[in-house]
């Protein structure tokens, strides 16, 4: 199909990224219809002790739908805001608070890209008449034709390498996508912003969960829960060593993450690091730094990209969180939906509610959830 | 592209003899109708004929209309002005947000508010007014048409009500002024909003009925306008146009434009509902303004459906957009009794007097084409589909 007959959905967050996909879409000549998802209102936990009033700059926030409003109305492409809050809160934000409670390191960007951003925009996309998806992410996708398979692979600025959180993508998602960035590096994306007259090219990156202000998750799961009408579950416990010896107390598992340092109120001679959190026990077992690495893991719930099926063994590299060096390791089906991954080198602070996702070279072999 | 306009409870456009009436205001006979001078006189004299206009319409006196900046600006006049703390308020759950919001705010200045439910038509069971009244209940705020499916309340019951009880009755008027004829003397309310561009009249002009006798707190302070009930110097242009769409709504019910405009309505509605299948229209069966149908396009998102629409070129409208641009479900299809997601299926056609036929035939010939090519991408549609099969 040509390009001037292709009409593509970008998902527009206002932020640098995608306002310079929609740029350089455009003088591709595709027809550009630009979205955005209202997917959290800010300022509905705002009244709640502790949370700031006014949130601005975060992914999505009033400020943000008018900056891409903005590029919008410069670009002269149609722009919709549609309103996705309730599936985002089923989908992501239940989910992200469950994980928590029960122990869990959570990663709602990749349950974002799942349900929301690559599901439910994809869906409207095509219902109004756009066949493929364009998003700001730093990856890139193609189709090999030896496998028949849509590849996803690394972008060409490593240091934006956002595949980790786009290991759930399936085959039918990742043919309607484009990922026009994949091939550019940042100061490249920001020129181009400045060149194409976006006034925004100097608008710092978002770094932070978009639903979460300063990053206090802490304060978001008591907000959250309180507005619920729900009390946060008292797991109040114990902490214990690697041997069962109990070294002190904890007011509740959600306060802690594996590797963790601080927060402990232990004072032993050497540092203490979360190990592992039982959340059926309340317990948090700690130990020193050499007990956090460990030379395998469990995941399930496997998205395969490179592959269609794992069937033997496969050497690859794996991340087990977005800023961890991908490392060697064999990765072999345990059960119908669970692998066992087996490192060459012990991993520090391997983390159940993180994922784990196979490289080989640039290409994602496929990823899942650590147990 | 061809684009047709079917969004008029939104805001409808001028009709070219309103823009002309309002024309000669901006310059030459520019104005301020407090002056001495002879644009001052000029000015107060095209004010003071749209205030017979606007009476003329309502059969109320010119003295007993109040030019405000809108609906909303008339909902709190009216609201604010009457009620103190202390007071009791009755009103209904599917106001305009001017009136609820207004009463939220009353609450939280010491006020107590009845919200009566409605049934599945969106109507207020006018025994439930008689039975929300107390002793200390100051007013009553019924909307008398409704914005989202174009039900008509039984004003006049209503009014009968609160006349026999000795309590303030209140209506905003804003969808129905144009569209149905209006007495407020046969209604018995004490106050009325209305506003122009509702009814093919300019955005920021509008007027509130206030019965003789009644005492109104104003909103605004300042000079002494409009017998010292709302400061501020008139809207010169904007009165004008709201006058001579007073006027053209007042004579529409008796040339044919609104019968005309009810017929394309009925035809939009039937032959939509004719020819596809899963659809329900809002409050049918209950007494509706000629111009407006609300109808639930079940399993669709009704967003995906308006941006559809929109992009190839007929403008339509489903709940209630906020600040972001998104779309709120309509509190008013949720008081009704819709399921959030039947509430986000719903979409509101709307016609004005401009609407053609032609306008209608492009509607008909693109609805079905969208509506087919969502159902086949929609999930919800499918699953609910195989499941009935």
């Amino acid at each position: 199909m040509n390009i001037e007959n292709q009409t593509v959905a970008v998902a527009m967050s206002g932020g640098v990224d995608s306002s310079t996909v929609a740029a350089i879409l455009c003088e591709r000549g595709y027809k550009i219809i630009g979205l955005t998802m209202q997917l959290w209102n800010q300022r509905r936990l705002a009244s709640h002790e502790g949370m700031p009033e006014a949130v601005q700059g975060r992914c999505c926030s009033i400020d943000d739908v008018y900056d891409a409003r903005y590029v919008a109305e410069k670009l002269r492409i149609p722009y919709y805001v549609v309103n996705q809050e309730s599936r985002f809160e089923q989908d992501v934000v239940r989910p992200f608070v469950e994980d928590y409670l029960t122990g869990r390191t959570p990663i709602p960007c990749s349950l974002c890209n799942n349900h929301l951003k690559f599901d439910q925009l994809l869906i409207t996309a095509r219902q109004i008449g756009a066949d493929l998806l364009a998003t700001g992410h730093y990856a890139r996708n193609e189709y090999d034709e030896s496998t028949g398979r849509w590849l996803l692979k690394r972008p060409a600025d490593r240091s934006k390498d956002q595949t980790y959180f786009l290991f759930g993508l399936t085959q039918d998602q990742l043919s309607r996508t484009l990922f026009p960035l994949g091939e550019m590096c940042k100061p490249e994306v920001r020129e181009k912003a400045g060149r194409s007259g976006l006034r925004l090219f100097e608008k710092p990156d978002s770094q932070e969960i978009c639903f979460i202000p300063d990053g206090d998750y802490k304060k978001f799961l008591d907000a959250y829960l309180e507005e619920q009408g729900e009390a946060i579950p008292d797991t109040a416990g114990e902490l214990v060593t690697t041997t069962g010896e109990v070294v002190g107390t904890h007011n509740g598992i959600h306060n802690f993450t594996v590797g963790q340092r601080k927060g402990l109120g232990v004072a032993t001679g050497s540092p203490l690091y979360v190990l592992k959190i039982r959340g059926d026990r309340h317990q948090v077992v700690v130990g020193g730094a050499e007990e956090l690495l460990s030379g395998t893991l469990r995941a399930r719930g496997m998205n395969w990209i490179a592959i269609d099926d794992l069937r033997e063994p496969m050497r690859v590299d794996a991340k087990i969180r977005h800023r961890h060096e991908a490392a060697s390791a064999i990765v072999e089906k345990t059960g119908e939906d669970e692998v066992l991954v087996t490192f060459d080198a012990p991993q520090r602070a391997i983390t159940p509610g993180q994922a784990v996702v196979f490289y080989e070279g640039d290409a994602v072999v496929g990823g899942g959830w650590i147990c | 592209m061809r684009r047709v306009y079917l969004d008029n409870n939104a805001t409808s456009p001028l009709l070219p003899e309103v823009f002309e009436a309002m024309r000669p205001y901006f310059m030459e006979k520019f104005g301020n109708a407090s002056s001495i001078h002879q644009q001052g006189q000029r000015a107060r004299a095209a004010v003071e004929q749209s205030r017979e206009q606007v009476a003329e319409l309502l059969n109320c006196r010119p003295a007993e209309v109040v030019f405000t900046s809108g609906g909303t600006e008339g909902d709190n006049l009216a609201l604010f002005g009457l009620v103190k703390p202390g007071d009791h308020v009755i009103t209904s759950t599917v106001e305009h947000h001017a009136v609820l919001n207004a009463c939220k705010r009353l609450e939280a200045i010491g006020c107590e508010v009845t919200y009566l439910p409605v049934d599945g038509r969106a109507l207020v069971d006018p025994d439930d007014v008689r039975r929300a009244i107390r002793p200390q209940t100051k007013l009553v705020s019924i909307i008398f048409a409704n914005n989202e499916t174009g039900v008509l309340q039984s004003v006049d019951e209503i009014g009968r009500i609160t006349a026999e009880a000795d309590v303030y009755f209140h209506t905003d008027a804003v969808q129905a002024a144009g569209k149905v004829p209006i007495d407020v003397r046969q209604i018995r309310c004490d106050l009325l909003t209305l506003t122009a561009h509702k009814m093919h009249g300019p955005q920021g002009a509008g007027a509130l009925y206030v019965r003789k006798g009644t005492l109104l707190q104003p909103l605004f302070y300042g000079g002494r306008h409009e017998r010292s009930r709302r400061a501020g110097t008139e809207n010169l242009p904007g009165i004008v146009g709201l006058g001579q769409a007073a006027e053209i709504a007042r004579h529409g019910f008796s040339d044919d434009s609104v019968e005309r405009m009810s017929a394309r309505r009925d035809r939009l509605e039937r032959t939509i509902v004719g020819t596809m299948d899963q659809l329900t229209v809002n409050s049918a069966g209950a007494p509706r303004v000629p111009n407006t149908t609300n109808i639930v396009f079940e399993c669709l998102e009704g967003e995906a459906m308006v941006i559809a629409l929109d992009l190839k070129g007929l403008s339509v409208s489903t709940g209630a957009a906020c600040s972001s641009g998104a779309i709120e479900p309509s509190h008013v299809l949720t008081a009704m009794g819709l399921s959030p997601d039947r509430a986000r299926a719903s979409i509101r056609f709307s016609l004005g007097k401009q609407n053609t036929a032609d306008d209608i035939d492009f509607a008909l010939q693109l609805i079905p084409e969208v509506v087919t090519r969502l159902r086949d991408l929609s999930p919800v549609y499918k699953r609910a589909a195989s499941s009935q099969a």
